[in-house]
């Protein structure tokens, strides 16, 4: 059996890997900082043969995903990636590839968006696309950026909904972690071949997206409803069936970390949910019982897991860096609460938006943060 | 030779029952572009009249499958199909010939919207052939204007006839440097044949345009398009062309027109047929309005004709 290996690596390009590992088909990609090292790696892999892929260099990131989206519907396994402003370059095209039932998997590298211009994370532009009808895991590693890729193309396959990978520029994709590589025969044992129900097919003429009246429309957009909840026990299974493969596990839906007895909770996405750790650190060794709750999974969003985790009587705080524009304070922090409404009375949410264009998030900030959050 | 209708071949991709309006030149047209590329073909559409009359989901009136994209992306959603069939082929995941890769495209879907997505698939030479039907405004959203809608013409949104010439859109898809490129028109059934199976045959991008007289937009009597069509070519309006990698000839009868060989007809008499153009020839300015649209048409003329002795 052949062994796993161990490298330092960006998580851009700890992404690049995973597309190789997955054997993908087609690859549409445009340009945009911090995401440019993922396509700028897949060309590279792909000019110089050791990825047996298509990479188009479309001249626009609309173009990017239409690409994709058409390239899946011809039955090939495609990647792209984006960040910021052209993920809101795509937007119509993301609500066309879940609508038309595309399992195209896409990286967007987290950066804040235009204007003013910011080169740095915080998650304004994935969560922007909330109602696209695209499953979003947000990450904390750059191996966990790897594995994620991996695993969202089991799921987007499975049940044929489109899957992004987030996950913060800069802090996460350029700088350097080590990278455990498994070995491509327990990858591909992961994930066989990409065998689609239904393809662009001249032996079978049908018709893809096409007009309908609202009694066929309704029923599609309900079933797109429906089948993105269901998607849940399918990222359990994938994460839980990686594990079982490669002996890595980055969480499923959420990731916990002392937890159990935790009355004050921190939740929060992405590299500063890394660094929360050392908040916790810092503040159980003031003799608070904190803990961290970071959601892996942001759509859908995985109500009965966090419900369940939560322990009781618990104050949360919830960290947000983005804007909810027209409400006081942060995204996910109106997501929990609507989450926890009549399910949970014994929890208090409290919140702050913080690191807003890459400002840097140290353990001491938020774990000073989280302490004054508990005096309000 | 140019084919003649009765050496069509039997085959139809376009089934019996759509929901175009009588007359429709999209369909017209689909049907002899369907005899010349035959079954083994993936079709894409952006939303036009040929999307609103294709058929409800489940029905589908063109016997190819078929996808719709968002309205700019032909150009880029044809090169991912393009480029999928050929690595899934590569990798033995895909039997059989390669198929035709084509876009069913409008002129707002070629000319405007999808612009740049057409552009960047030509400079990239993708194995697409590009269909654009031209019926020179967005006839589906009730006929506002394009960058195909003539000098002169009504539409919804050049109320008071619209101020600037079209653009020569297969001029500029022939300046991308791309193997191929044809005009062509439902009225000469033979030559569009005739280009859509020398296209077939031509890898990387190639545009074909097809002038497609509506009658809704132009405003003429429903059993007229072919007469309209025939028409345009007359009065020179519209040229027939083809050029293969970058070389231009003309077809007839638009050879005879820009040789010198036979004057176009006067505009006038195309031009009053069509509610689009005399709707706006009642007041003292007539003369000098048909002058306008007739000073387009022959600078057209005369910029082809020496356009087409470039052969560098
Ligand atoms: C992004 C986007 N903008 C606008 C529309 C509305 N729309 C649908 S069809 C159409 C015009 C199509 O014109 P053309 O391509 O010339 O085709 P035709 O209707 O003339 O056949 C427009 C503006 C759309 N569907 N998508
Ligand atoms: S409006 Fe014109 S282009 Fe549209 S279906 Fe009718 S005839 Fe055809
Ligand atoms: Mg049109």
């Amino acid at each position: 059996m052949k062994e796993a290996r161990v490298i330092m690596d960006t998580g851009a390009h700890a992404a690049a890997l995973a597309v190789k590992s997955a054997r993908v088909d087609v690859v549409p990609g445009y340009p945009i900082t911090p995401q440019s090292s993922i396509m700028e790696a897949v060309a590279a892999m792909v000019e110089n043969g050791e990825l047996d892929a298509r990479f188009i260099p479309v001249e626009g990131e609309h173009s990017t995903l239409a690409a994709a989206v058409a390239a899946a519907a011809a039955g090939a396994r495609v990647f792209t990636a984006t960040s910021s402003n052209g993920l809101l370059y795509m937007h119509e095209v993301l609500h066309m590839a879940a609508g038309g039932r595309l399992p195209v998997v896409m990286c967007n590298v987290n950066r804040g968006i235009f204007a003013p211009w910011t080169l740095w994370a915080d998650q304004q532009d994935s969560f922007a696309q909330r109602d696209t009808g695209w499953i979003q895991y947000h990450c904390s590693s750059n191996q966990e950026v790897f594995n994620t890729i991996l695993q969202a193309f089991r799921v987007a396959e499975q049940i044929n909904i489109p899957v992004m990978v987030n996950f913060d520029g800069f802090t996460i994709s350029h700088c350097l972690m080590p990278l455990t590589l498994p070995p491509q025969e327990d990858i591909d044992r992961f994930l066989p071949p990409h065998k689609p129900e239904w393809r662009l097919d001249p032996a079978h003429p049908s018709s893809f997206s096409n007009v309908t009246n609202a009694a066929e429309y309704a029923p599609f957009r309900q079933m797109l409803s429906s089948d993105i909840m269901a998607s849940i026990p399918l990222v359990k299974q994938a994460a839980q069936e990686y594990k079982d493969i490669t002996g890595m596990w980055d969480g499923d839906t959420i990731d916990a970390y002392r937890l159990e007895d935790a009355e004050v909770v921190a939740f929060a996405v992405n590299s500063m949910a890394a660094e929360l750790r050392l908040s916790i650190d810092i503040l159980r060794e003031q003799g608070i019982k904190a803990g961290l709750l970071r959601l892996r999974l942001y759509l859908p969003f995985p109500a009965d897991d966090i419900v369940s985790a939560l322990p009781q009587n618990a104050q949360v705080m919830v960290l947000d860096r983005n804007y909810n524009f027209g409400h006081p304070g942060g995204i996910l922090a109106a997501e929990l609460k609507s989450v926890l409404f009549g399910r949970r009375s014994d929890i208090t949410v409290k919140n702050r938006v913080m690191g807003i264009g890459g400002v840097d998030l140290t353990r001491r900030y938020m774990a000073a943060e989280i302490r004054a959050m508990m005096d309000e | 030779m140019t084919t003649s209708i009765k050496q069509l071949p039997d085959n139809e991709q376009v089934l019996s029952g759509n929901g175009s309006c009588g007359g429709c030149p999209s369909p017209m047209a689909l049907r002899i572009v369907g005899k010349a590329l035959g079954p083994n073909a993936i079709m894409l559409l952006t939303p036009s009249c040929a999307v609103a009359s294709m058929g409800m989901t489940p029905r589908l009136a063109y016997n190819w499958p078929c996808i719709n994209v968002c309205f700019a992306t032909a150009g880029s959603s044809a090169s991912g199909i393009a480029q999928a069939v050929e690595i899934l082929k590569e990798k033995g995941r895909l039997q059989g010939e390669l198929p035709t890769v084509f876009n069913w495209v409008g002129d707002g879907g070629t000319y405007d919207i999808g612009f740049q997505a057409l552009s960047a698939a030509a400079e990239r030479n993708d194995n697409i052939i590009h269909f654009c039907y031209n019926n020179e405004a967005y006839s589906n959203t009730g006929v506002q204007r394009s960058g195909a809608t003539p000098r002169g013409s009504f539409t919804t949104t050049t109320p008071g006839g619209k101020r600037q010439p079209k653009k020569n859109m297969a001029l500029l898809m022939l300046e991308h440097d791309i193997p191929y490129v044809a005009t062509a028109t439902v009225a000469y059934p033979g030559d569009l044949y005739d280009k859509v199976v020398k296209a077939k045959s031509i890898p990387g991008m190639k545009y074909i345009e097809i002038l497609a007289p509506c009658y809704l937009g132009w405003q003429f009597d429903m059993p007229d398009t072919v007469q309209m069509s025939r028409m345009a070519v007359r009065s020179g309006a519209w040229l027939l062309w083809e050029a293969e990698n970058g070389k231009i000839s003309f077809n007839n009868p638009s050879s005879f027109i820009v040789s010198g060989i036979k004057d176009a007809d006067p505009v006038d008499e195309y031009v009053m047929k069509q509610g689009r153009f005399n709707r706006l020839l009642k007041g003292p300015d007539a003369a000098q309005r048909i002058a306008e649209i007739q000073g387009d048409i022959d600078r057209q003329i005369a910029f082809m004709r020496e356009r087409a002795k470039i052969t560098i």
